[in-house]
């Protein structure tokens, strides 16, 4: 017979406010399709999306690099649900189809149990909106989350003004609410002459198309023609600074680079512009699959660390799916919605036969594209990231919102802050601590605090990875990921509480286990021992 | 590697790279013992690393030396621990009242100062408490520090001194011979030692069985939450309403508290650290504590593994038999008395006896009459549904 600790968690987890069989996270060309084909084979089936992301979020950078640049219509939220539902018409589509469609939803959380958590009921994810937060229970699980953008540091990059490719199109093309008119787009792949040609058809004009490397890298007929729409390109040049009279960029400044990087004196040219967009990759969102344990794993023509999937799009959690650019993000994905789609309907059918759903495999159905990209993304990114240094040194911050710099983050310095200084701590860096063993980027924040703000690292987490890897002399895939914790988006205590609580959940709570003679006073006869049964008694007694 | 490692041993072997096998590490490099720090992974990766980070335990029989050690580490070891002094405790009821009372009553006994606050002198010192708060008290002792930048401290000065910390190296066995432990086996090879620190947290009862021990321990996971930096307070050591924090010195407020789970763990691995739908009740609690800052967002959560013994007090012993090694567990408070653990264990290891403290409540004698199923009896087992799955899974 077991005895319970009144104050342990057994039995004071809530149940989830709702269950569903199917939820499926994110509503872009993924998402949407699994939606749509579990619905239609009979599922109850929940899809969430965070767009529109509210004001205060987005000026966070999360959940994609916004730059402070969105006009003043992103505060009206209902005007920015109708935008939302109006470029999305698939989730129209949805909607008839039977799903339950909830936008301006973040999922900030997933709850499963494992090794050391077996006190849950059932596997949930953690929601909410901007007022109040709710748990979802589910059955299965479709993680359609997509990609995040990259961006690396330069001097003046803190201004407002500095986009990532991902936050750029959203603000033009699903929220209408880009506050720019004159952009310089960093890269020239195919993202960058995307987001070039995103901008053109927008009515903002490119001032420029910035590629560190000799060539255009992405495909030559388009970059033809938006050099013939005006966009002049600067190949084998970097971004030296972005300057500006207040907290705006108003200009930046690119310099000619030669074949290692290093800029070539003389060369600079200051370029106006009220915006300046990196485009030069994007990373799959992983922080759910790594919360739910699916295994993930370095490849960098994916664009960093993605889910082991099979090819039904199961990953290595049994009732987990993900499909989409979370999956890997490359080239070909971005050019062609198609494949995200079939993935998404093959995750969708997948997990609807898994509910016991009966499916009737449509004709023309492809199986999605298999992941064929080969490009090495981490290696071009090595190369901007070697052009920014040798053109505006160590001393540039990385973390924005720790103000952390290169120098102090290879060198392990304590936050500035704390203003500390001794010989002992001037001899400790990067290579000190490889001694003790591989590097470990979690370790590396806590001692520096790069990464450890609001935009949970979303702003710096590569440029950090790729600077410890240099410095340990290493590749970035032999840097572990860093671990995500929830709230996987920064939300307000007082929105994450619970409306209420189990009455055990109030009643019984105590600051540290509650055992009675934990904190008695070692002269009193508290620190007594009674023979073990009465003490069992003694533990399972009222303080 | 495993060349080096079989030829290679210290005078002090210590099994554990928490902050208990740390500062005791630390302690004997800087008394020039010949010192090995044998940590599973990352040194104070576990619960050493991750607590709230108070340095209050005047209760405890270390608790004199924690108070008159922590002002000077910084100095000491030569890296910042981020050590603050002073307490705040507010309360939102008569019962949390005559708690934080009693706490400061304990610090009075033994000689330290305290004041009692009204709603209005609580709400001159911590400005964000709210209406809810009906007084509190201000412990003129005490204080906190940053786990993270002090585990790497110890860590850091402990090679300063010339003592050796080998990370992602795992004890598996330790080898006896005439009535000694003469060397501690790893996964990289045995290192002979004349001693045997064991301080490996919720393993250490594991690793007392191979000597023919009896330690009870019951292992449990908590949870910890922290939110985006708000304006620093005049003291950062603000706790309550059954949370246990601070504010860091970047002004983050960093909580926890709450019901925590009893779990199982095999074969001395640690399992991976997850949390629970727990941190909204954390969120709440900490709304209620500071009203002010409830519409501050929280940005991470994270949970560590504790041990506790029954009686919820460290061991702490040199043992008879085998006479070489030392035993310390500090059963789930072991972060704000470690510089003081630390300085006892290395008191053990080399004069056989703590020269400061009176050691005789922490024997582990106490335990002699322990049942077995004592974890059954108490409830401290992990849940039965879990029990449950891990029985058909032997089948």
């Amino acid at each position: 017979m077991r005895e319970t600790d009144p104050r342990s968690i057994a039995g004071k987890l809530p149940a989830p406010d709702r269950h569903v069989p199917l939820v499926v996270v994110g509503a872009g060309a993924a998402g949407v399709a699994a939606a749509i084909e579990a619905a239609r084979a009979g599922v109850e089936v929940v899809l969430i999306d965070e767009h529109p992301v509210d004001n205060d979020m987005m000026a966070m950078d999360v959940p994609l690099c916004f730059g402070q640049r969105m006009d003043g219509s992103v505060r009206n939220r209902a005007l920015m649900l109708e935008r939302v539902v109006e470029t999305n018409p698939e989730l129209a589509s949805a909607h008839e189809a039977g799903v339950d469609v909830q936008l301006g939803t973040y999922v900030w959380g997933a709850f499963v149990n494992g090794p050391a958590v077996q006190e849950l009921p059932v596997p949930m994810l953690g929601l909410a909106d901007d007022r109040r937060s709710w748990l979802l229970g589910y059955d299965r699980l479709i993680i359609a989350t997509g990609a995040r953008d990259v961006l690396l540091g330069f001097p003046g990059w803190e201004r407002a003004g500095t986009l990532g490719a991902g936050g750029a199109t959203a603000l033009l093309t699903r929220y209408r609410a880009l506050a720019a008119r004159r952009l310089v787009v960093l890269g020239s792949g195919a993202l960058g002459l995307h987001t070039a040609e995103v901008a053109l058809e927008h009515g903002v004009e490119v001032a420029g198309v910035v590629e560190v490397g000799p060539q255009v890298r992405g495909d030559s007929a388009t970059a033809k023609t938006l050099a013939t729409r005006g966009v002049p390109f600067f190949t084998s040049h970097t971004i030296k600074a972005a300057r500006g009279r207040t907290g705006e960029i108003e200009s930046v400044v690119i310099v000619g680079v030669d074949r290692d990087g290093t800029p070539i004196a003389g060369s600079e040219r200051e370029i106006a512009c009220d915006a300046v967009c990196w485009a030069i990759g994007m990373v799959p969102n992983v922080e759910l699959l790594h919360l739910v344990g699916a295994r993930l794993r370095f490849v960098s023509s994916l664009g960093g660390f993605v889910p082991d999937v099979d090819a039904r799009m199961g990953t290595s959690v049994p009732t987990v799916f993900a499909a989409g650019d979370c999956v890997g993000f490359h080239d070909a994905v971005l050019g062609d919605p198609e494949i995200a789609r079939a993935q998404g309907r093959l995750a969708g059918r997948i997990a609807a036969e898994s509910l016991g759903a009966r499916v009737e495999v449509g004709a023309g159905r492809g199986v999605p594209a298999t992941q064929t990209a080969t490009a090495e993304v981490h290696t071009y990114w090595r190369a901007w990231l070697d052009s920014l240094i040798a053109a505006g040194g160590w001393d540039v911050n990385i973390c924005q919102c720790e103000e952390v710099t290169r120098r102090e983050l290879v060198e392990t310095k304590p936050p500035r802050y704390l203003k500390w200084q001794s010989p002992q701590m001037s001899a400790r860096t990067v290579t000190t601590l490889l001694r003790d063993g591989p590097l470990n980027q979690d370790q590396i924040k806590r001692l520096t605090r790069a990464g450890m703000g609001p935009c949970q690292s979303r702003r710096c987490r590569e440029q950090v990875g790729l600077l410890l890897a240099q410095a340990a002399g290493t590749t970035i895939d032999r840097i572990p990921l860093p671990t995500f914790r929830p709230p996987i988006r920064p939300l307000p205590l007082n929105v994450l509480w619970p409306a209420d609580e189990p009455a055990a959940m109030r009643e019984e709570w105590v600051s540290w286990f509650g055992i009675p003679t934990q904190f008695s006073p070692h002269w009193t006869a508290g620190m007594a021992i009674d023979e073990p049964t009465a003490h069992a008694r003694l533990i399972m007694s009222d303080e | 590697m495993a060349d080096m490692a079989s030829t290679h041993g210290a005078a002090v072997v210590i099994v554990g790279g928490g902050v208990t096998g740390l500062s005791t590490g630390w302690w004997l490099a800087r008394a020039g013992v010949d010192v090995l720090v044998l940590e599973k992974g990352i040194v104070g990766w576990e619960a050493s690393g991750r607590n709230g980070g108070g340095a209050t335990h005047v209760y405890s029989p270390f608790g004199l030396e924690e108070q008159r050690l922590w002002p000077q580490m910084d100095e000491l070891l030569g890296y910042p621990t981020e050590y603050q002094p002073y307490r705040i405790g507010v309360a939102l009821s008569e019962a949390q009242l005559a708690l934080a009372r009693r706490w400061a009553e304990i610090g009075e006994t033994r000689g330290f100062r305290w004041q009692l606050l009204d709603r209005r002198q609580l709400k001159e010192l911590v400005p964000i408490v709210g209406d809810n708060a009906i007084g509190g008290t201000y412990l003129h002792f005490g204080g906190h520090a940053n786990p993270q930048r002090t585990v790497q401290a110890y860590a850091w000065a402990l090679q300063d001194h010339g003592g050796r910390i080998l990370q992602h190296t795992t004890v598996t066995g330790l080898s006896q011979r005439g009535g000694r432990v003469t060397a501690v086996e790893t996964t990289r090879g045995a290192f002979s030692a004349d001693v045997v620190v064991i301080a490996a947290g919720p393993q250490t009862g594991a690793f007392a069985e191979m000597l023919g021990v009896w330690l009870p321990l019951a292992p449990a996971r908590v949870e910890m939450i922290a939110t985006e930096p708000i304006p620093l307070m005049h003291v950062g050591g603000v706790a309550g309403n059954g949370l246990y924090g601070r504010q860091t010195l970047r002004g983050n407020l960093v909580y926890g508290g709450g019901p925590h789970e009893w779990i199982n763990v095999p074969d001395m691995a640690t399992p991976e650290h997850a949390n629970t739908p727990l941190v909204r009740n954390l969120a709440r609690r900490l709304a209620e504590l500071l009203p002010g800052a409830a519409h501050v967002r929280l940005i991470r959560s994270w949970s560590g593994l504790v041990e506790n013994t029954p009686d919820g007090l460290p061991v702490v012993e040199r043992l008879a038999q085998p006479e070489n090694v030392v035993i310390a567990t500090m059963s789930s408070v072991g972060f704000g008395l470690s510089p003081a653990v630390g300085r006892a264990v290395s008191e053990l290891v080399r004069h056989d006896r703590c020269q400061f403290a009176d050691l005789g409540a922490l024997a582990l004698g106490r335990f002699g009459d322990t049942p077995r199923d004592w974890r059954e009896r108490a409830g401290w087992t992990a849940s039965s549904s879990a029990v449950e799955a891990a029985s058909a899974g032997d089948d």
